[in-house]
């Protein structure tokens, strides 16, 4: 079966304001995207509305998702289809722990065969444990982590290693990353960006979308797209990002006439 | 017990039976007329060969009964028919001690609440009460030995009269509130705890309750006296049947916390949906003695319940920590009152709110400084969470001061379960309801954690299975 995310003339508006007008875009397993954008363009609202937030209205067109139109589904039917978002304002859950939260959504997106969960559905505990020493151990995150509440008090930092442990443990088939660099000094950049960049191998697709091409250093994109107004204006490949990069946006704003948000 | 089964919790939004719903058919070896009167009084002193004291106490208290007034503050008692109640059921003839003499119905009972295996394995003793007399009641040996008294009320009047009679009603009288004055008239069974100087009991002791007869109250009187520098943890828990009809629930209790004491005493209620719970607790907390309300009430029609701590002399804490579920049909009024009675005493409450489908829960608090108490120190936080729009929660918090030499903190914290907070679990794959259930859980995480383990799994699972089937 086809693990490819396709978007098909996508219009999708915030409190009747149109925000998304009609994006198309193909992002195949194993392929890294990175979707490029100024504030304002949309990049935000394409993240939360292919992922289900109910308060993003999807006007019109398709996502086709595994060979499943994904737009009436739930969130969490979404994410069992192997669709991932790393949130760029992660919320905090009082009172969770890390682990049970983690544990309890693992069981949800493995199926009974693959997790050998038990009769209450859950991934067995020994084994749960054994895989998260492994992940955290492996992305260079303290042990301390899995007993701490859910980005409860986490530093922005804490939030985005937080996003990518979770990415690590539900192994998706199509992560996006939403401004995954956002409010991060340049270490703590380096640090998320390394990680991502481990999780990445043909299983893997990741659409990452972002402002600054900073954190495509770690994880280097081979399709770049831009941005602007809601549609996809210019896709290439990396020298694209480097133009940004030298340019910045309005080069781009003025060859294709959209006047800055 | 077959009938009963059939009742469902519809005011739960719960599309199964209620779990503890059951009903054995144990037949009470008593059971007073309804309504009552000092003829009903009397025969109950009969019945229990009480001392003369004890019976002049119950009339007294039930001529102050009679002169109070309905109560009209907290929740709404007018459906409430004193005449429609049974006051006193007898359902065996004496206390057992030993598990073999329980009668084989309600070890039946005790099963299906998942008691046996728990307390045999690591409590101390269990005090159980059935309807209105407890019917087992075992002490381990260990508690003998270090000279801690663990009786039922009524057995305790018996086997230690003088202790009784010295601190019973003195903590509350039985002109405190109607229905502590109730409760004097009537009361049966409960708990009666001393620990000697110094002992430090290890292990929790614990008590399951239950209402069986339909209509009738349960008026259990529990007094603790923990003498200078001891220790205790006193765990109650309850479970009761569904009926069509009112039920009431008044239960008195008093703790007496001596100098250098320290007393914990935990209460997880999950009563059936028509039963008034109505209860006075209150402790005395001496020199540097501290003392702890735990407190978790789910279920009943209306609870009225405020926990209190009298900080009587210098070097006193108070610890208050409460969490109420309201669900459809059910007002939980529930807070706690602290008196600073003498300087450098310190109070903490901590009151935890949830209201769903409707149901309304009140934090309803009193702070009080007297005058030259310098150096006090307390401090409320009220966080309520809200599920849906057909839900309320309100706060009446008092706080009086008489002494400027003080430090008084309030939070109260009102939210609603957001929709970022749903979107971000459901996005890794939760369900509507088990993201729901897993915000709250958290959110009382602070109670929980305080509860022994047996009772914080079935604190989970009571959310668990509030939530089932009312989301979506």
């Amino acid at each position: 079966m086809s693990r490819d995310l396709v978007i098909k003339d996508l219009h999708i508006s915030v409190q009747e304001k149109p925000i998304i007008k009609g994006l198309n875009l193909t992002v195949k397993q194993g392929e890294i995207h990175a979707l490029m954008g100024p504030n304002g363009s949309g990049k935000s609202t394409l993240a939360n509305g292919l992922m289900g937030h109910p308060l993003y209205d999807v006007d019109s067109g398709e996502v086709i998702f595994n060979g499943t139109d994904i737009l009436e589904l739930e969130p969490n039917e979404r994410a069992k289809l192997g669709l991932f978002l790393a949130f760029q304002y992660p919320t905090a859950i009082p009172g969770v722990s890390l682990a049970n939260f983690l544990r309890l959504a693992v069981s949800a997106v493995r199926t009974k065969e693959t997790n050998g969960s038990g009769d209450d559905g859950l991934i067995p505990m020994r084994e749960f444990r054994r895989e998260l020493r492994e992940k955290m151990k492996q992305l260079g995150i303290d042990d301390s982590f899995a007993r701490r509440y859910l980005n409860d008090g986490f530093s922005g930092g804490e939030k985005k290693r937080a996003e990518i442990l979770q990415l690590a443990m539900l192994e998706p088939q199509i992560a996006i990353l939403d401004e995954t660099d956002s409010g991060l000094d340049i270490d703590a950049i380096r640090v998320v960006g390394e990680s991502v960049s481990q999780l990445i191998g043909p299983e893997l697709g990741v659409l990452i979308i972002t402002h600054y091409p900073r954190l495509l250093d770690y994880i280097r994109p081979q399709f770049v797209h831009i941005l602007l107004d809601g549609t996809i204006v210019e896709s290439g490949g990396w020298e694209l990002a480097q133009m940004l990069e030298a340019e910045g946006y309005d080069p781009i704003r003025e060859k294709h006439g959209v006047v800055e948000a | 017990m077959a009938n009963s089964e059939t009742n469902t919790i519809e005011e739960l939004g719960i599309n199964k039976e209620y779990e503890y719903g059951f009903h054995d058919d144990v037949k009470p070896t008593f059971k007073s007329r309804k309504g009552l009167d000092e003829e009903v009084i009397n025969q109950m002193c009969d019945i229990k060969g009480e001392p003369d004291w004890m019976r002049e106490y119950r009339l007294n208290a039930y001529r102050i009964f009679k002169q109070k007034p309905m109560t009209k503050w907290g929740g709404d008692l007018s459906q409430l028919d004193f005449d429609d109640i049974y006051y006193y059921v007898k359902a065996s003839d004496r206390s057992e001690r030993s598990w073999d003499d329980v009668p084989d119905d309600i070890k039946k009972t005790f099963d299906r609440l998942g008691i046996p295996e728990a307390e045999r394995k690591f409590l101390a003793g269990v005090g159980a009460q059935y309807d209105s007399e407890v019917v087992y009641h075992n002490i381990v040996e260990e508690l003998d030995k270090i000279g801690v008294v663990f009786l039922d009320t009524d057995t305790a009047l018996k086997e230690h009269p003088d202790l009784v009679k010295k601190y019973f009603g003195t903590i509350i009288p039985s002109a405190d509130n109607q229905f502590a004055a109730l409760n004097s008239a009537v009361w049966s069974g409960g708990s009666f705890v001393y620990v000697p100087p110094g002992v430090k009991v290890e292990y929790p002791l614990q008590a399951y309750f239950r209402i069986n007869s339909e209509n009738m109250g349960q008026f259990e009187r529990t007094l603790i006296i923990a003498d200078e520098g001891s220790q205790v943890h006193y765990v109650e828990g309850c479970t009761a049947p569904t009926y069509s009809s009112e039920s009431l629930h008044s239960a008195v209790v008093e703790i007496v916390c001596m100098k250098g004491s320290r007393v914990r005493y935990t209460t997880i209620q999950n009563w059936a949906n028509n039963v008034y719970n109505l209860v006075t607790k209150r402790a005395f907390a001496y020199e540097d003695a501290q003392m702890e309300w735990v407190d978790g009430n789910l279920g009943s029609k209306l609870t009225m319940k405020y926990p209190s701590v009298y900080m009587m002399e210098p070097g006193a804490r108070g610890d208050i920590l409460s969490i109420a579920f309201a669900s459809k049909g059910q007002h939980q009024d529930a807070g706690a009152k602290v008196y600073h009675c003498a300087p450098h005493t310190t109070s903490q409450i901590t009151s935890k709110s949830i209201s769903k489908d409707g149901g309304r829960s009140s934090y309803r608090g009193w702070v009080d400084v007297a005058k030259g108490a310098k150096g006090c120190k307390s401090h409320v936080v009220c966080d309520a969470l809200i599920l849906d729009k057909d839900s309320r929660s309100d706060t009446y918090p008092v706080i009086e001061i008489g002494e400027n030499d003080t430090n008084i903190e309030h939070e109260a914290r009102v939210s609603k379960i957001g929709e970022e907070q749903l979107f971000y679990l459901m996005s890794r794959g939760l369900s509507e309801e088990e993201a729901s259930t897993m915000i709250i859980n958290g959110f009382i995480e602070p109670l929980v954690k305080e509860l022994p383990m047996e009772y914080a799994v079935e604190m989970n699972r009571l959310i668990q299975l509030q939530m089932e089937g009312s989301v979506g």
